[in-house]
């Protein structure tokens, strides 16, 4: 035991003093928060207004276009598709003569994109344009068309989905179960191949360097292939941790800057002054806020340690056999790897059902069976509904699973790390297995 | 006492016999020779001594009890013929590990570490990695690790291979060193030549089975076929005898081999009585090298 703490110890702190590890460990959140802080930052501060001139000759859309603090309509005469850039507009929007509202085409000029934002705006105004035109046409009332459209926008239309599980009512959001499913999901996937791969590198790395074969004159090969899947889960969870405790930090420091700027603008709309658009922004970033801190983290966090951990145990040890029958060619760990690859891959592509539909078959046997449950459980869990007893099922026969893929490993380990300059066949590590 | 002895020890590949009933034992504090080619069973006869593998069948005594890999291992320094390292790992830490791993508390193995790193003069080189040194410079650092624990047996696989003389003799004499304490020395190996001026008994295995085993002067004993080398300032002319034939003429000297019922002082004799000129006279014993090949053949054919 006091051996296999020696090993531990040696590979957790080789690979966390390791350069690349600390740049990895502490740019990668850094990168995460960056980008998500900067595509919510421009898409809140980047509204460029846009000038459009509208030629309607016809005067069927007057009046109908709202200029808002994204888009300017403005309806000069002199203005053709040729020159609105020199008149300073940055688009131009060509109602054909007579438009009968059916079938001509109503056309957008400009020199370069208005943005998707723009876009949708001016589309969703002409709609909305056409659809009045339409009501007036087939004589509905114009007092009872203007009610109509006034109720819409007073009570824009409220809807909320809540789970009900006895008496414990919560509010749930499926969008959100479903990044959260799919995040994990892709964590551990991504995690699985990350630190089993580091297993087998380092496998092989003793193998040919032929320290193995001095250690093993030293301590037991099991304890040696331990040591070193423990060293490297180890590693693996310091890496975790650093990382949600960096994204906590930073996220938290970071909204603080964007919740008092969201604040200013909450109050300009109660005060009934501009910023319209601004504000819905932010605001849209408070909810989702307030969103993801809703999921019940409290089950998803320690399930995902649960399931990264077993997971990871899980495999560490078939990567370690692989790593120890592997020669000098690395083209021979690729395809020797692929009976532990395909599984993995396998369990992604159910996970990708599983978020969508958490209680499909395929789902839940996905989320049971030991090779599959680590990724496909991870993509349930965040809905909310997986029954107590599945999840206990799942958990146990992953740890069942371990020990005997382990135990497996451990045979074709002992074998493999001593035998040089042979390649072996499936074959032979099935013989191996049965062997004393 | 023999500090190990192995009893009637198998172990079987799929496609070969590796060590096929091997038998003998190794006094305590004796320098002693594993022998044979390339192949012959030598690294699966040594891994079983060390722990590694399991014998197939039969039976290993280390100090009169049972082999228990657990308690024993930390007794034994093995030091394998495929030297190894960790490349990136800086000397000293690698060298602590390593005794930490063989059971030595850590202010122990610092004083151990230190005390050798002088004697080899490597003590400047306690933060370089392994990547950095010469490979004569890793063959001194493996044959430290490998004694660091003041091991009672000591085993190690092709010692001298890739080392120049210096580094050789510095190693050789550390051997004999460490055998004048009283520890024990297996040393495998395929070079007869370099085993017959360092160990007092040896075991020539070959395909698995043990051809002979004894003192190396005792073996020479046995295999001698009576030839002597008689050395002249001048060589006479042709030259018959009723007690030698002469096997083999050289510039200044023959080499005679004496019939049956004749003693050494016999072919002295006739020389002097021919009045030859001679300046030396000794008793030529087979290399273990022919030794081993006399042995090898008889038992293929």
């Amino acid at each position: 035991m006091n051996k296999i703490w020696l090993i531990i110890k040696r590979e957790y702190l080789t690979r966390v003093r390791n350069r690349t590890f600390i740049l990895s460990t502490i740019l990668l959140p850094l990168f995460f928060i960056g980008f998500i802080f900067a595509s919510a930052y421009f898409s809140i501060s980047s509204t460029e207004k846009q000038k459009v001139a509208v030629s309607d000759s016809n005067g069927i859309f007057k009046n109908s276009f709202q200029s808002s603090d994204l888009i300017s309509y403005q309806y000069p005469s002199d203005v053709t598709a040729d020159n609105f850039k020199e008149k300073g507009y940055s688009a131009f929007l060509k109602i054909p003569e007579n438009y009968n509202l059916a079938g001509d085409s109503i056309s957008l000029i400009s020199t370069k994109q208005l943005g998707m934002e723009a876009e949708d705006k001016i589309k969703d105004q002409i709609n909305d344009a056409i659809r009045n035109q339409a009501f007036l046409k087939n004589n509905i009332d114009k007092k009872i068309l203007d009610s109509i459209n006034k109720m819409n926008e007073d009570q824009s239309y409220k809807f909320r989905t809540v789970i009900k599980q006895g008496n414990k009512t919560e509010q749930s959001n499926s969008g959100l179960s479903y990044g959260i499913g799919y995040g994990s999901g892709i964590l551990i996937y991504m995690t699985l191949f990350i630190y089993g791969a580091a297993v087998m590198r380092g496998v092989m790395e003793e193998k040919m360097n032929r320290i193995a074969e001095v250690i093993i004159s030293s301590v037991r090969p099991f304890q040696l292939m331990m040591g070193k899947i423990l060293g490297i889960a180890a590693v693996g969870i310091t890496q975790l941790l650093i990382w949600i405790v960096l994204i906590v930090l930073l996220s938290s420091v970071a909204t603080s800057f964007f919740s008092a700027d969201a604040l200013q603008h909450a109050q300009a709309i109660n005060t009934g002054i501009g910023a319209a658009g601004n504000s819905t922004a932010a605001m849209n970033f408070l909810n989702a806020k307030s969103t993801f801190l809703s999921a019940n983290w409290a089950l998803i966090i320690p399930c995902f340690l649960f399931y990264f951990l077993a997971g990871y145990l899980f495999y560490a040890s078939l990567f370690a056999a692989v790593g120890s029958v592997v020669n000098e060619d690395p083209q021979e760990a690729q395809s020797l790897m692929l009976p532990i690859t395909m599984p993995i891959l396998l369990s992604f592509i159910i996970m990708t059902t599983a978020v969508g539909k958490p209680d499909a078959p395929i789902s839940v046997w996905g989320s049971v069976i030991p090779f599959s449950s680590p990724i496909v459980m991870m993509a349930r869990i965040p809905s909310g509904n997986v029954p107590v007893w599945q999840l206990l099922v799942s958990m146990l026969s992953l740890i069942a699973g371990f020990i005997l893929t382990t135990m497996l490993a451990a045979k074709i380990y002992r074998t493999g790390i001593l035998l040089y300059g042979k390649k072996v066949t499936f074959k032979e590590m099935g013989k191996w297995l049965f062997r004393r | 006492m023999a500090i190990l002895e192995l009893q009637n020890l198998k172990k079987y590949y799929a496609t070969h016999k590796a060590v096929d009933d091997i038998s003998f034992s190794i006094p305590e504090g004796s320098i002693f020779g594993l022998l044979g080619p390339n192949g012959a069973g030598k690294t699966t006869l040594l891994r079983m001594i060390t722990g590694i593998f399991y014998p197939d069948s039969g039976e290993i005594l280390f100090e009169g009890k049972k082999f228990n890999p657990v308690d024993d291992i930390p007794k034994i320094g093995y030091m394998p013929e495929e030297r190894g390292l960790y490349k990136k790992m800086k000397i000293g830490e690698q060298a602590l590990y390593l005794a930490m791993l063989k059971g030595m508390n850590r202010s122990d193995a610092m004083k151990k570490i230190k005390e050798w790193f002088v004697k080899f003069e490597m003590e400047s080189w306690w933060n370089k990695k392994v990547n950095d040194l010469s490979k004569g410079m890793g063959q001194k650092l493996q044959f430290v690790t490998t004694v660091l624990h003041d091991p009672k047996l000591l085993i190690l696989d092709e010692p001298f291979s890739g080392l120049d003389p210096v580094n050789s003799n510095l190693i050789k004499d550390e051997i004999f060193k460490l055998a004048q304490k009283g520890t024990t020395i297996i040393f495998s190996t395929h070079r007869m030549e370099q085993v017959e001026e360092i160990c007092d008994k040896i075991v020539l295995v070959n395909n698995g089975k043990k051809i002979l085993d004894g003192s190396v002067k005792q073996v020479k004993d046995d295999f001698k076929e009576h030839i002597f080398k008689v050395g002249f300032d001048e060589l006479p002319a042709s030259f018959s005898s009723a007690a030698f034939d002469i096997v083999d003429s050289h510039e200044k000297s023959f080499n005679v081999k004496i019939k049956d019922g004749n003693r050494p002082a016999d072919v002295l004799q006739e020389f002097l009585n021919y009045n030859a000129a001679i300046v030396s006279f000794n008793e030529v014993l087979p290399s273990l090298n022919e030794i081993f090949i006399k042995v090898a053949g008889r038992k293929e054919s």
